[in-house]
């Protein structure tokens, strides 16, 4: 599992790698999760819905990101104006 | 006689001084006003390194959508999202989609009726990222489209949420995204035909 974050003037930035089933990877993994959390960031994980779509969906905790995800990208929360 | 050369070379220096002192100093203030404008270049731009980030954030936008969503994008410049998939009043087992959003690079999104194309409303939205990094808060365009998208995908009613609403004409132009909607039903024709071309070469 990657962790990617968009950033200005660079394009996804690799912020961590690691197999969640593997405990310290996992726990690096948790660390890096919620440190992008606390910088204000938004989480999401490109998926395909049912019927072969893709779609994004968006999680607020590692608990949520599929075990399966590949990748989880991490962009700045959305603000008006 | 070399005084009065030299008390005309001073009075014709100050004179020209005073001439040139007016356009001069207009230009440098409006170099400063054009500086300090909202979206004018910023301190640092560099422009090969915006370029590698667009690059990048292309490849990422292209490996996250559907390939027809990619073609839509590379093609035309915007993307089109179905709204209300995940509420079951709007969806409800009909095919028709009560409405849906056009994603612009750095621009708001616009909600419209699909069979109609009447605009319903602009969402102006954008994703700051405040720690700068090269000095500017905004995301390469295709990481904006990118954001837009998985967060509209995924969670559509926070990101309308944060959005500020709109009526539409407010900020993008009605007859470019009439024209726009316009070109995507051209589009969307003819990858048809393309399809169904490539079908019957490949039928039996």
């Amino acid at each position: 599992m990657k962790f990617l974050r968009m950033m200005p003037g660079h394009g996804e930035l690799l912020l961590a790698e690691g197999d969640p089933s593997v405990r310290e990877e996992e726990q690096e993994l948790i660390d890096a999760f919620r440190e992008q959390l606390e910088l204000g960031m938004w989480a999401a994980v490109p998926t395909a819905a049912p019927g072969g779509r893709r779609r994004g969906r968006m999680v607020t905790a590692f608990g949520e990101v599929p075990r399966d995800a590949e990748r989880v990208i991490f962009f700045p929360r959305a603000a008006g104006g | 006689m070399l005084l009065a050369l030299a008390a005309t070379l001073i009075v014709i220096a100050v004179l020209s001084i005073d001439i040139a002192r007016g356009p001069v100093s207009r230009r440098v203030r409006r170099l400063l006003r054009r500086r300090a404008e909202p979206g004018a270049i910023p301190v640092g731009y560099d422009p090969g390194r915006e370029l590698r980030a667009e690059q990048k954030a292309r490849a990422l936008l292209r490996s996250c959508v559907d390939e027809a969503d990619w073609e839509m994008y590379a093609e035309l410049g915007f993307l089109r999202v179905w709204g209300g998939e995940d509420d079951p009043v709007l969806r409800d087992g009909d095919d028709e989609h009560a409405y849906a959003y056009l994603i612009y690079p750095h621009e708001p999104l616009v909600c419209f009726v699909p069979a109609s194309r009447r605009l319903l409303n602009e969402y102006c939205v954008n994703f700051p990222d405040q720690s700068r990094p090269y000095g500017s808060a905004r995301l390469p365009a295709s990481d904006d489209v990118l954001a837009k998208w998985i967060a509209l995908t995924g969670d559509e009613r926070r990101l309308i949420g944060a959005a500020e609403m709109h009526l539409p004409g407010r900020l993008v132009d009605p007859e470019r995204v009439q024209r726009d909607l316009w070109r995507l039903d051209r589009w969307e024709q003819a990858r048809a035909v393309r399809a169904r071309r490539a079908g019957s070469l490949t039928a039996p």
